[in-house]
């Protein structure tokens, strides 16, 4: 499908929150996940080839992440259909954007599509769905944002799909999934960021998947509570590729999301950065200058699942390592998943009142351009 | 003052021939085998320990360090050699010679078992064998593995290392054949060195989730070159998964912070310190105890600044007394007052 641009509406009476008087602080959700009821909602956007290889084969991955999880989306945001949560826009803005004042969602659609070993098909669904986004979520919703869904293992396709996509202006950024193939700044990956930044993208990296690798660096766990502890060691070791690899110096508009990895651990990575730096700088003489200082102009991060110390001051001391860094923080929910953060009452109380509206929204629409 | 991490460096093949049995002696003449050759660390870097003899450790950990007593550890990577025979003869020829050559010759020093931690029966066979020979305080296993230390495959090893009264020292390194990172090799080793701290993550809460502390109440770990500045965040973060979660996992009954600070000690090298002394001081605090850190030189290996220097004068008396000394007598249970 031909993608057209979208014009963004003058008539403001028109926009979705005209003539409301907002109760709750607007917010930014920069985790939204816009779900397929069934793979048989992307047959309208693909071609009779791939419906029929879907019908008769079906997707294969490397199945190296296979650990179910422990329920499934929230039932409370199961649409009256009974099709899934989180797979009718209707129904999302009436029973999470509009009662949360959620002003922007930024939709990241986990789908088949990024551990998809046939790359064609990989290629074929992730034009699907990135249709399937702008006809039943964009074009119907405008608070909502997307990120383009692409194969990131073959980066020629992907950067295609993220021109095309481009086209449109309401894709904010490109999605990987947390755990790939080979770490992110490694530059088989760099024509999809030199495509980010022609269409003035970001990149993102969202927890879980898996592609062939054990999902710690010491082999595969036994429970689905270590898959759900351990996204913060992948992106760590990506957001690490980034900066060492000079990834950031290639492009130096590009900004690099965390997204559903929690935050807490970005400041002591940063720490351990500088230090490894120092002692090893020989072995990269391309990276001239602080890893910390790169990763506080490049890296953002999302605070779903967010770590709650037992102690609040242990919060409030956290955001004081954050520095300036906390311009970087953008608030999050992982809607309609069942380990989803409430957005307008995760952040402990007693936090400064500009630090909780750059969180909750001026970060995210400085970030993104909102 | 107890030093709780240096290095006794790797054998050369021909310092283990005495040790070895007249078919292995036969096989590495004759062949191209040269025993645990890959190292943890790249050959040349500056991390990379030079190996000195005893007289350099004397002078280094004990005249100039000040070490009462200082816990040695040999970093000979047998968990990378796939033979197991061989694996199994190289790891227990390392702890004869270990022990002839280093620990008999030096009374303040103490060691750790090396064992075929890919071969966990043979593993514990080799932690029998040391348990009670004088100088041996810990089995040294390193951070990579090839299953998670929590892994069923390994819960036998634990209870031998618990029955032992043998410490479980999980060292920087490792070599099973899989990525250091769940998103594949990194181009660098600085990369891999950063990522470290993050198995060491992972392996905490596989063992605390996978139950090896209620199968073995009475099982000390210490952490070495594994960095402490990134375990509040991650003790925040278990925490939470585990109130949501923990009905996946029911024989774990506390909060997994509860059994780290229970069963866990950490040196306090690599410092990987924040920049500004007080938020140093504020992660210490946060870690939730003063019974955890270890006074660590690393020695001979050289870190991006000294963890000692640069931290106990930012503490209270009585915490750098624990740090120097009190913690790691506790854990290796050494006797008060003048140590040997």
């Amino acid at each position: 499908m031909t993608v057209t641009p979208f014009e963004p509406t003058t008539d403001a009476s028109a926009l979705p929150l005209a003539g409301i008087e907002p109760e709750r602080p607007p917010i930014i959700d920069c985790d939204f996940h816009n779900e397929l009821d069934s793979i048989k909602d992307l047959y309208p956007y693909l071609s009779r080839r791939w419906t029929d290889h879907l019908e008769t084969f079906g997707v294969r991955h490397p199945n190296s992440g296979y650990y179910p999880r422990f329920m499934d989306n929230r039932e409370a945001a199961r649409p009256p259909s009974g099709r899934r949560a989180g797979s009718e826009v209707g129904f999302a803005r009436e029973d999470y954007l509009e009662p949360y004042n959620v002003t922007h969602a930024i939709m990241n659609p986990l789908t088949a599509v990024s551990s998809t070993l046939d790359l064609e098909l990989g290629a074929a669904m992730a034009a699907a769905v990135n249709d399937w986004q702008i006809a039943e979520w964009l074009e119907p919703e405008p608070r909502m944002r997307a990120s383009v869904v692409v194969t990131p293992q073959d980066p020629v396709a992907a950067a295609a799909e993220i021109r095309r996509c481009g086209a449109d202006g309401r894709f904010v950024q490109v999605l990987f999934l947390g755990r790939m193939q080979e770490p992110m700044g490694r530059r088989r990956y760099w024509p999809i960021y030199e495509a980010c930044v022609e269409t003035g993208m970001q990149v993102a990296s969202h927890a879980f998947s898996a592609y062939g690798h054990p999902i710690t660096g010491a082999g595969h766990p036994s429970y689905y509570i270590e898959d759900h502890t351990s996204p913060p060691q992948a992106v760590q070791a990506n957001i690490t590729s980034m900066v060492v690899e000079g990834v950031f110096d290639r492009f130096p508009s590009l900004r690099m999301i965390s997204v559903e990895n929690g935050f807490a651990w970005l400041p002591a990575l940063m720490w351990r950065l500088d230090a490894a730096w120092s002692l090893l700088r020989d072995e990269v003489r391309h990276l001239d200058r602080l890893p910390s200082e790169v990763v506080a102009e490049h890296v953002y991060v999302t605070t779903q699942p967010i770590e709650e110390p037992p102690r609040r001051r242990d919060f409030l001391t956290l955001i004081e390592h954050f520095g300036e860094l906390a311009s970087h923080i953008l608030i999050a929910s992982d809607y309609p998943h069942w380990d989803g953060d409430n957005p307008d009452v995760i952040l402990p109380s007693g936090l400064d009142e500009e630090l909780v509206k750059g969180i909750q929204f001026g970060n995210a629409r400085a970030l993104y351009g909102l | 003052m107890i030093d709780a991490d240096v290095h006794i460096p790797n054998p050369r093949l021909r310092e283990l021939l005495p040790f070895l049995s007249e078919h292995w002696i036969e096989h590495f003449s004759n062949t191209l085998d040269k025993g645990a050759s890959q190292q943890y660390y790249p050959p040349r870097s500056p991390v990379t320990g030079r190996g000195g003899g005893l007289g350099d450790l004397r002078e280094a950990v004990f005249d100039r360090g000040g070490a009462e007593v200082a816990v040695a550890s040999c970093l000979y990577a047998v968990d990378s050699i796939h033979n197991p025979d061989a694996a199994i003869a190289l790891a227990t020829a390392t702890n004869d010679w270990q022990s002839r050559e280093w620990l008999e010759r030096e009374p303040r020093l103490r060691g750790s078992v090396v064992v075929p931690i890919q071969l966990p029966a043979a593993a514990s066979e080799e932690v029998e064998r040391h348990a009670d020979r004088p100088g041996f305080v810990q089995v040294l296993i390193p951070v990579r593995t090839e299953h998670p230390l929590g892994s069923r495959h390994y819960h036998p090893l634990w209870k031998t290392i618990e029955q032992s009264g043998l410490v479980a020292a999980i060292h920087f390194g490792g070599a099973p054949v899989m990525p250091p990172t769940p998103t594949g090799w990194p181009s660098f080793f600085l990369e891999e060195y950063t990522a470290m701290a993050q198995v060491f993550a992972t392996q905490l809460t596989s063992m605390i989730v996978e139950g090896v502390f209620d199968a073995c109440p009475d099982l000390r770990v210490v952490f070495l070159e594994s960095g402490f500045t990134w375990i509040p965040a991650h003790l925040w973060r278990m925490d939470k998964e585990w109130r949501n979660l923990r009905r996946l996992v029911p024989w774990v009954r506390r909060p997994p912070s509860d059994y780290f600070r229970e069963h866990v000690r950490v040196g306090i090298q690599p410092l990987d310190a924040p920049p500004v002394p007080a938020q140093l001081l504020e992660v210490v605090e946060q870690l939730g105890s003063d019974d955890l850190l270890l006074f660590a030189s690393d020695y001979p290996h050289v870190h991006a600044c000294d963890a000692g220097e640069r931290l106990l004068p930012l503490l209270p008396a009585t915490l750098q007394r624990k740090i120097r000394d009190e913690n790691a007598r506790s854990l290796y249970r050494l006797p008060e007052g003048g140590v040997p």
